[in-house]
């Protein structure tokens, strides 16, 4: 069953795509760790941290190209699961710091020492073991998203409402971790991490492993969204994106489709969450902000809504991007050059990147008369969404 | 008792407030179906409108300084109104039908026009300043009723009552509701709907900077101005039903009144926390808002 799966997901652009994050995710950590510093083929450790967040990046994006460009589910609140996820991650780290806070409290992180409290809240218990926030990073965007979802889906609450209601979320959600008595460090969030797992956070060789884990994990979620969209219940996603009530008189659950997808959406965004933090090195509500969760959508339309390797790749192009104009003295010119992109991707490109290479491909191919050239763009069966809602 | 007379005419207040906000995306997003989430960006060049109407005259005019809101209200219609038919012309024309891209692009225009607003301006607050007639307060019983306040209440209702007027009995009204019911109807009737279209979003986007006018007496003119009313008007339109103006008022005016009366329980931020919690499960309840349309312009 495994490799019949494996093989109908891996088409040529996937494996090369596989392969290339695997090459990425070993070569830039070794050249880091084993080169002397100063050669021209050593990468700077601020540069691995730098590119690790990119991967996480990558990894939200493809969760949103799962539910947008396959199930035509828009949420403008994927990055408040992204949050969650890196605030479970962020609370492990909290605990890991242990009497080495400033106010050298073993068990109360900083901020509560400093808010007064004397005992730690329940929903901190836990938090010291590193199985349990790893499965608290799953559970609790995933489960956020499943009441959401089950409740939205089943009153059928589509389309542009559904945005505007995940965007209400995150919303509510900033305004909450924004309290200093809601027990998550408030303004500051959580940082001044340590440790993971007995390695110290800012060592060189931890933050290589975190950046080949996070590669690691982009591979894995790429795969997952693969073998499901190239499968049966892939094309009942399609078939919901292109004409939901047909779908649904057709006799398929069109809920229970929209909420599984929706709920392992939000599952990947916060593992990237919980991966994005110790690189980082601070979780805080601004990560709830309605417009990062917009930006993160803009980066899978920049590559290609409907490709997923599309959603990675635009993750990376428009943070390389963001990163490159910001520190440089074109800074105060970023946003209005982030504000152009979203429009003119959505007015001229609106395939994306991989989308518009795509089709051009596929027509080139069709001119020269090559006969698999049709065939295989029909079994790849995902051409570009239906932009029709 | 007077606790809750109190509580009522702060909801009043800041159900004006949130009317205000909204009225301009009912016309948008309600009537158009556009979801215009530079909107908010509207009301900030309203409010930066009053801002330089203000400079002008407090360095020329000292004398009519009372009268430079009256002076502002046109002017902002005007700027907003135009930058909206712009934005028509250009970008959203080329979007219709296809709402969620709609969407992404006019956050776009947002980001765009706050930063130049940043670039022009600087990033920090202005100082817009009250004239003297909307300066102070009076007794009411044991309640403090300030002038702004009471203004703004009027004002609100004013506009509301004038865009209704306007949309029943003047040609263009006319000729907007033909467009929205049944478009190539419209069309065949010889009414030029692209032109409607653009007026359509030009009245909606002046209106927001009429907004805007109102809103620098109570809150600060910076580049940000325009963010934190767009979760709530988008708010205001979906609770009271799109394409309802009633709608857009009593859903303002609810929330307004329900925000305040939570806040001396449960405090600011988690009264707001409730709402937006209540409005998510009341979506559910009823997908299309408070007022929904009924029968064949559900389909459109």
């Amino acid at each position: 069953m495994t490799p019949h799966i494996l093989t109908r997901s891996l088409d040529r652009a996937a494996t090369a795509f596989v392969l290339l994050v695997a090459a990425v995710g070993v070569l830039i950590p070794l050249s880091n760790l084993l080169l002397p510093q100063g050669s021209m083929f050593q990468v700077p450790t601020y540069l691995v941290a730098l590119w690790g967040k990119y991967v996480c990046y990558a990894i939200l994006a493809l969760s949103i190209d799962l539910i947008w460009g396959y199930c035509g589910i828009l949420s403008l609140g994927h990055g408040a699961f992204f949050a969650l996820g890196g605030y479970a991650m962020g609370m492990y780290l909290m605990r890991q710091i242990g009497s080495r806070g400033v106010y050298g409290n073993p068990i109360l992180p900083d901020f509560m020492v400093f808010l007064n409290w004397d005992k730690l809240p329940w929903y901190w218990y836990g938090f010291d073991k590193f199985a349990f926030a790893a499965l608290m990073v799953l559970l609790v965007p995933g489960l956020l998203a499943f009441c959401f979802g089950w409740l939205a889906f089943r009153s059928r609450v589509t389309g542009v409402y559904l945005s505007i209601i995940t965007q209400a979320m995150t919303y509510a959600l900033l305004l909450a971790f924004f309290r200093n008595d809601f027990g998550f460090g408030g303004n500051n969030g959580l940082t001044d991490f340590k440790d993971i797992l007995g390695f110290n956070v800012q060592a060189e060789g931890t933050r290589a492993a975190l950046f080949l884990l996070s590669c690691l994990a982009l591979i894995v979620a790429f795969l997952i969204c693969r073998a499901i969209v190239t499968s049966k219940l892939g094309k009942v996603l399609i078939a919901v994106r292109d004409a939901e009530s047909r779908t649904r008189f057709l006799g398929y659950r069109v809920e229970s489709y929209k909420l599984f997808v929706f709920t392992l959406s939000a599952c990947m965004a916060g593992v990237a969450g919980a991966l994005y933090v110790p690189q980082v090195g601070i979780i805080n509500p601004s990560e709830f902000a309605p417009g990062n969760s917009i930006e993160a959508v803009i980066w899978v339309a920049v590559g290609g809504r409907g490709t997923l390797v599309g959603a990675a790749l635009g993750a990376v192009v428009v943070n390389y991007a963001k990163t490159f104009f910001t520190s440089g003295p074109l800074a105060p010119y970023w946003l209005f050059m982030l504000g152009a992109l979203f429009i003119l991707v959505t007015l001229l490109l609106p395939k994306g990147i991989v989308g518009t290479f795509n089709s051009w491909w596929e027509t080139s191919k069709a001119k020269n008369g090559s006969p698999d050239a049709e065939s295989a763009a029909r079994e790849d069966g995902v051409g570009a969404p239906n932009p029709a809602e | 008792m007077w606790s809750m007379v109190q509580n009522a005419w702060y909801g009043l207040s800041l159900g004006s407030v949130l009317l205000l906000a909204a009225i301009g995306l009912a016309i948008t997003f309600g009537v158009m179906g556009v979801i215009n989430m530079a909107h908010g960006e509207m009301v900030m060049l309203g409010a930066y409108t009053t801002f330089v109407v203000q400079e002008v005259i407090r360095t020329n005019y000292p004398a009519l300084f009372d009268y430079s809101l009256l002076i502002a209200v046109p002017l902002a219609f005007l700027v907003a109104g135009f930058i909206g038919v712009l934005i028509e012309r250009t970008i959203i024309r080329f979007l219709y039908g296809r709402p969620l891209e709609t969407l992404l692009a006019t956050w776009g225009l947002s980001l765009v026009l706050q930063q130049a607003v940043r670039t022009a301006f600087g990033p920090t607050n202005r100082e817009v300043g009250n004239p003297s007639w909307m300066s102070g307060a009076f007794e009411l019983g044991q309640i403090t009723i300030t002038y702004n306040r009471l203004w703004i209440l009027c004002f609100t209702l004013a506009v509301f009552a004038i865009l209704l007027a306007m949309l029943r009995y003047t040609a263009l009204g006319l000729e907007m509701r033909a467009v929205t019911q049944n478009r190539r109807m419209a069309a065949s009737m010889g009414i030029a709907t692209s032109r409607v279209d653009a007026l359509t979003f030009g009245l909606g986007s002046g209106i927001a900077g009429i907004a805007g006018v109102a809103l620098s007496q109570i809150d600060n003119v910076s580049p940000n101005l325009g963010q934190s009313y767009i979760i709530d008007s988008f708010m205001v339109v979906v609770f009271g039903g799109v394409g309802n103006l009633w709608g857009t008022l009593v859903g303002a005016f609810t929330l307004g009144i329900a925000n305040k009366f939570l806040e001396p329980v449960a405090g600011a931020v988690l009264g707001k926390i409730a709402i937006l919690v209540l409005i998510i499960l009341f979506i559910q309840k009823r997908p299309r808002g408070l007022f929904a349309l009924k029968g064949r312009a559900v389909e459109a």
